[in-house]
């Protein structure tokens, strides 16, 4: 039997970090599929539509966040066994958007990636994706494990 | 959503991206370049016009598939990027790596 997107919506609640009056908060569980990235990115942003990003952000940012660290959660963190779910809370307020994600894995340093754009690294495939989120997002945070991040994008 | 393949009448191929690229959909993206690219075709275009987003994965399938076809004697130009994608490409400075054109059109006229 194929996993399926889980979803849960909660409204209305306050939340820390997004400014009073928090609209709505999801709790998402994605199989550790990578073909399911995308609708999940598309499930997560449909509810994330509140007003309080612009369209662009909602189209562009956020959704190009929500695919990188579900991605490195899938691949990194639950080493894609189908098993393991990636768990996604997202809270949206009037100040922020906040999403927090979580995979079951070992963690990594997040200090320990090299720079993708000098010179010897901008051929490689791959280690582009946390330059790129610190780009797209206010705010990314990990737990001290490294199995855990929380990305902010303020309200605008 | 989807890829589409289009052939200009002097050979090239247009590669539509509709939707997103991102790390679900870029082996389907890199397996009809590479096919393309085995049936003989050598020059490519990476039509953004109607892309929402890529993400890391999608810029490094992208990296890939121009070395390899580079390596054929080839060459991939991207087109259509909007501002935020073509924002993508600066800070990652592969705008420095592809010959980015702004349609289509002027990407196949500039081979």
């Amino acid at each position: 039997m194929t996993a399926q997107l889980q979803i849960v919506v909660h409204r209305p609640v306050r939340v820390e970090g997004v400014g009073e009056g928090s609209e709505v908060a999801v709790s998402l569980s994605v199989p550790s599929d990578l073909g399911l990235v995308g609708d999940a990115v598309e499930l997560a942003a449909r509810y994330c539509d509140t007003g309080v990003l612009s369209p662009r952000r909602l189209r562009f940012n956020l959704r190009t966040a929500l695919a990188e660290v579900l991605a490195n959660a899938i691949v990194y963190g639950n080493r894609h066994d189908p098993t393991k779910l990636v768990r996604v809370e997202i809270s949206c307020g009037r100040e922020a958007v906040r999403i927090d994600v979580a995979d079951d894995g070992l963690g990594f340093d997040p200090s320990g990636i090299p720079d993708p754009t000098e010179a010897e690294n901008l051929e490689r495939e791959t280690g582009r994706g946390l330059f790129v989120l610190r780009h797209l997002v206010d705010q990314v945070e990990f737990n001290q494990r490294g199995n855990r991040v929380c990305l902010v994008l303020r309200a605008g | 959503m989807g890829f589409t393949l289009n052939k200009d009448p002097r050979g090239a191929v247009i590669v539509g991206v509709d939707g997103q690229l991102i790390v679900g959909n870029r082996q389907e993206l890199k397996q009809k370049v590479l096919d393309a690219l085995e049936g003989g075709t050598r020059r490519f275009v990476i039509d953004f016009t109607k892309t929402g987003y890529i993400d890391s994965s999608g810029l490094g399938v992208l990296v890939s598939l121009s070395k390899k076809v580079r390596e054929q004697g080839g060459e991939l130009r991207l087109a259509g990027l909007n501002e935020d994608l073509q924002t993508l490409f600066e800070l990652t400075k592969l705008d420095t790596l592809f010959a980015i054109a702004k349609t289509p059109a002027e990407a196949l006229a500039a081979f």
